[in-house]
């Protein structure tokens, strides 16, 4: 007996309703109740598909293209409106993944949705996309998380498989046109906590207006869904952090006057 | 008897002094008194005081007491050998010196007593099996001389044809219709305490005289009933100002300081518990009542923020003591001893102004003051337009303590007013002018095995049901013929409750009456009779899985189906998925439309929960296999709840499912169990606070009509089950009420700890 997908089922059945766009969208899953991405209580919808490959990805489900279904925009708007109720004066959908900005066509025109229908948008995106794309986005963005994966470029190709520089060229650029951006920094052991890290994470800082960064440490909840899929996991043998090393990055950023999140 | 207080007798201008409003002094009319006079408060906590030395004190010896009484198995002391009633005690004190709101159901705090008039069977069962000898006097007066509610129900069912089984066996043998009150005293009911300490009881005496000359007229069967019930209320007044005289109190009348308002409002609601063991005995709304006497009072002077908080507290200590004797298999029905002290607060009126006061934070307040507790059940009457620091008050103390419900006042308003409160869990009525017939609940999921089994018992095999037949599609289930059959008995159970109903009801007036209670409403009432559903979600994922999947029954030598194979998925109750949620809401309505076609006694209104208490476990220990996929005697999902862990889109999908089920139908009230780490609610205290918020309001103004929250890990539990010792006072809420984590029962934690908690990892 299975009770999984159940969504997933659902939205299939409505495949007779004739959207009017033509574009579909890949979503991987949804989130109804989500308190820990962005703002206030959301509905997390994760698209399918990702420009990079991080070694600790802990949704490596939803990169291959396999395992999704389809829907239109207007659907997928319809499934979160029904949620608006609960989103008080700040919540709203953030739209994670995968990134999202591995489908810009689709994703413009959900953005575009939630805009018209007054609900609070949060994008959950590495910000690994084009100029071009981040212009037609930004305007219906109220939130752009962005994860700061590494500073040394070298590391970040390693440890995600790209150049981290079009990401924080990106980063700058939407901190010029006055974006409202929330960073994610995942605490990982060996990497991101090493000292000169750290340094090059302050540097960065200083450059961009942000509103808070949000500290998440290292966890290998997500190891079983590579498993699942015959996949060696990137980073074997390496440990989340103490709650002390977390916190003591907390402390440091937040004497340099940052707002820090970190679940406690 | 030392005198505490002298005992004045003013007249009746200089209780009223500083009051508005004229209605509420013409007649009995305390929600006039309320709207006329209460003030909202819309500010944070920060004006709230810690406990007293005297609170301090008082409490520890009581949780003294508290300890000993879980090492002694659960029961402190019992008296065999005085028949409880409104008189029957001395005063009794914890700790009289740090006492400041007075009065015990026994002579000794946490002693258990006897109230035989439900049934002397049950009561002396229950005395031996907890090792205690019944009193040969009481067991020769009420074996042979005094007919018991107990005795005169079972005298009908036994020469009731309709209710023996083809098997032979009385029809509540079989595990449909259960937990009915025909052995136990039926509660639910809740007396408006608060018209003792605003009007004084000879003033009620007075009223019940006037109505009995008005409405009694012409010497016919009804209105010598009425008279005769009048007379047992007016007994219970007067031995109310005796029982107050014990402790040095004249209540004769009206409350003159809020002190005294409180325990005036307090004596009224020991009475009902001297009197009475139902499982629910709640004790209505009081916020806004006893604030204005406390405002009152803060503005002349008379006592400070302090004292009044210790007047909230020891009340609350008083409520936290109540006892009942149960029996142990009531026990396994209703686990942890819980009382159902059921204590509204909040809400909104009539006119949209907001009714919270100071007094509604004072009493959320005594969850830290005492520390977490299960009494009284703290129901927070939650609306749109609450102000905003209660709301984040309220959620941080559901955070911190798993020891509140929240009901939506939005909702009920509509139907009750601004004056109603809860009895039990999710029972609405308003206070005074509203009662119920408790009518337990039927198990449904039991009936669609029936459907299924030629209208057998699915566990015993014995014939329940003539004339079912055999299913035409007996490999795979077909869902028209299922659910056609199933709504067909649906109504012949529906006469049955009904029947079983009037029985028990008309019994307990006559031989079990709440004296007391109902001398706290007004002379003309509106009456429900309750009804209920247990495994309601079962039953939606079982026609689901019919429907959508394809089920084939596993048939025994006997032909019963022991078990069911499902090939594919289906839509499960819990996921905002119309096709099963629909499902759900349409059992709902025919079920209700079944029994509305029954007349009731006393010409009561039907009305339907969709409530299990933690009988789930029990239920699901008397239940076969399920079609869909449920396990034989695996635990039903609480209340209206998801089947556990079915729930896979979030918690919200989960609400908005909830949401759907019809509260027009299902008047009795929807329970909703909800759990939910700390760490998935938010990443820091004032980020849960606000989720918590926006959920509740989400849910409500979804239409959803209760929810219990607890927020806590799994692991804290697990915990708990190895080294209970060290975990007093953990509480969690369960289906519609609180209890002490560690007095559940092995089987009831484990059913609790495989609860769908909504979890993620960040």
């Amino acid at each position: 007996m299975k009770t999984t997908n159940i969504v997933k089922m659902s939205v299939k059945d409505k495949k007779n309703v004739r959207p009017v766009s033509k574009v579909r969208g890949m979503i991987h899953s949804f989130e109804t109740f989500g308190a820990l991405d962005g703002p206030g209580l959301r509905f997390v919808v994760f698209f399918e598909g990702c420009p990079l490959r991080c070694a600790y990805c802990h949704n490596r489900d939803m990169l291959d293209l396999k395992d999704y279904m389809e829907m239109s925009a207007k659907e997928l708007y319809e499934k979160v409106k029904d949620y608006k109720e609960y989103f008080g004066k700040q919540g709203g959908v953030t739209i994670s993944g995968g990134d999202p900005v591995f489908q810009p066509k689709f994703l413009l025109e959900f953005l575009k949705l939630c805009k018209k229908g007054g609900i609070h948008t949060t994008l959950d995106t590495s910000l690994m996309t084009s100029r071009a794309v981040l212009d037609s986005v930004r305007k219906y963005v109220d939130v752009f998380m962005i994860s700061l994966k590494h500073f040394d470029d070298d590391i970040h190709k390693s440890l995600t498989g790209v150049s981290n520089k079009p990401i924080l060229e990106n980063i700058r650029y939407l901190s010029d046109k006055g974006a409202k951006i929330w960073f994610r920094y995942v605490v990982l052991p060996g990497y991101t906590d090493t000292r000169a890290n750290l340094k090059a994470l302050r540097e960065f800082l200083k450059e961009v207006k942000f509103e808070l960064i949000d500290l998440l440490p290292y966890h290998t909840y997500g190891v079983y869904k590579w498993k699942k899929l015959g996949l060696k996991y990137g980073l074997d043998k390496i440990k989340p952090p103490t709650m002390r090393k977390v916190l003591k990055i907390k402390k440091m950023l937040e004497k340099e006057g940052y707002k820090v999140l970190l679940n406690s | 008897m030392p005198s505490k207080k002298s005992v004045k007798k003013p007249k009746i201008d200089p209780f009223y002094k500083n009051f508005k409003g004229t209605k509420w002094k013409n007649g009995i009319d305390v929600r006039d008194f309320i709207q006329n006079n209460y003030k909202t408060y819309d500010g944070d906590e920060s004006f709230l005081e810690g406990p007293t030395k005297m609170t301090q004190k008082l409490w520890k010896k009581t949780k003294k007491l508290l300890k000993k009484e879980f090492k002694k198995g659960g029961i402190f002391d019992i008296d065999t050998k005085t028949v409880s009633t409104i008189t029957s005690h001395e005063a009794g004190y914890i700790d009289e010196k740090n006492e400041s709101i007075f009065g015990l159901q026994t002579d000794e705090a946490l002693k258990r007593s006897l109230k035989p008039g439900g049934g002397i069977r049950l009561a002396e069962a229950s005395l031996k099996q907890l090792g205690y000898k019944p009193d040969p006097m009481i067991h020769e007066i009420y074996s042979n001389y005094v007919t018991t509610h107990n005795d005169a129900v079972f005298d009908i069912y036994k020469h009731w044809d309709d209710f023996y089984t083809p098997a032979g066996k009385f029809f509540r043998s079989e595990g449909i219709i259960t937990g009915l009150p025909d052995n136990y005293s039926r509660g639910r009911i809740i007396g408006d305490y608060r018209r003792i300490a605003l009007y004084g009881v000879d003033k009620l005496i007075e009223e019940r005289k006037a109505d009995e000359k008005k409405l009694c007229g012409y010497m016919n069967e009804e209105n010598i009933e009425r008279r005769v019930f009048f007379h047992k209320q007016l007994k219970a007044l007067k031995d109310i100002k005796q029982m107050a005289q014990e402790y040095d109190f004249d209540v004769s009348v009206p409350a003159s300081d809020v002190k005294e308002a409180i325990q005036w409002l307090y004596f009224g609601y020991l009475a009902a518990v001297k009197e009475q063991d139902g499982a629910a005995m709640s004790l209505g709304r009081v916020d806004a009542f006893i604030d204005i006497f406390a405002e009152r009072d803060l503005q002349a002077g008379k006592y400070s923020e302090a004292e009044v908080q210790q007047f909230i507290d020891d009340f609350v200590v008083k409520l936290r003591v109540v006892r009942h004797l149960r029996h142990p298999e009531y026990d396994a029905l209703f686990a942890g001893d819980p009382t159902w002290v059921t204590c509204a607060l909040g809400g909104m009126s009539e006119k949209k102004k907001h009714m919270v006061t100071k007094t509604s934070f004072r009493l959320l307040h005594t969850l830290e003051n005492l520390g977490p507790a299960p009494e009284p059940n703290l129901t927070v009457l939650w609306a749109a337009g609450l102000p905003k620091g209660f709301k984040n008050y309220s959620t941080k103390i559901a955070i911190e303590s798993s020891s509140l419900q929240f009901e939506n006042d939005d909702l009920m308003r509509g139907y009750h007013g601004d004056d109603y409160a809860i009895a039990c869990c999710v029972s609405a009525m308003t206070v005074g002018k509203q009662m119920q017939f408790f009518g337990a609940r039927c198990n449904l999921p039991k009936l669609l095995l029936m459907c299924i089994n030629e209208g057998k018992n699915e566990l015993s095999g014995d014939l329940v049901m003539e004339g079912v037949g055999p299913l035409k599609h007996r490999k795979v289930l077909d869902y028209k013929e299922v659910s056609q059959r199933f709504y067909k008995m649906m109504d012949w159970l529906a006469k049955k409750y009904v029947e079983t109903m009037n029985v028990i009801h008309y019994s307990h007036d006559r031989h079990h009456y709440e004296n007391s209670q109902m001398a706290l409403h007004d002379a003309e009432i509106e009456r429900f009779m309750a009804f209920g559903i247990a495994g309601m979600s079962i039953v939606a994922d079982s026609l689901s899985a019919i429907k959508y999947a394809k089920v084939s029954p596993v048939y025994n030598k006997k032909g019963i189906a022991k078990g069911f194979k499902i090939k594919g998925d289906y839509p499960a109750f819990g996921n905002d998925d119309k096709r099963v949620d629909d499902i759900a809401v349409d059992v709902c309505k025919r079920f209700i439309t079944a029994l509305r076609k029954y007349p009731t006694y006393k010409n009561a209104k039907h009305s339907l929960s969709l409530l299990t208490i933690t009988a789930n476990v029990v239920y699901g220990k008397h239940t076969g296999a399920t079609p869909d996929g449920r396990k034989a005697f695996e635990p039903f999902a609480p209340g209206a709840n998801p089947m556990h862990n079915r729930d896979k889109c979030g918690a919200l999908a989960s609400l908005n499912s909830m949401a759907k089920l019809p509260y027009k139908y299902c008047r009795d009230g929807i329970s909703n169990t909800f759990s939910i780490t700390p760490s998935t609610l938010g990443k820091d205290e004032a980020i849960r606070v606000a989720n918590l918020v926006d959920m509740l309001d989400g849910y409500f103004k979804k239409g959803g009509h209760h929810i219990n929250v607890n927020v806590l890990d799994r692991e804290v539990l697990e915990e708990a089950m190895k080294k209970p010792w060290k975990y007093p006072q953990l509480t969690i809420r369960v289906s519609g009420y609180a209890v002490n984590f560690i007095k559940l029962t092995r089987e009831q934690q484990e059913e609790v700890i495989s609860r769908t908690f909504h979890k993620k990892f960040y």
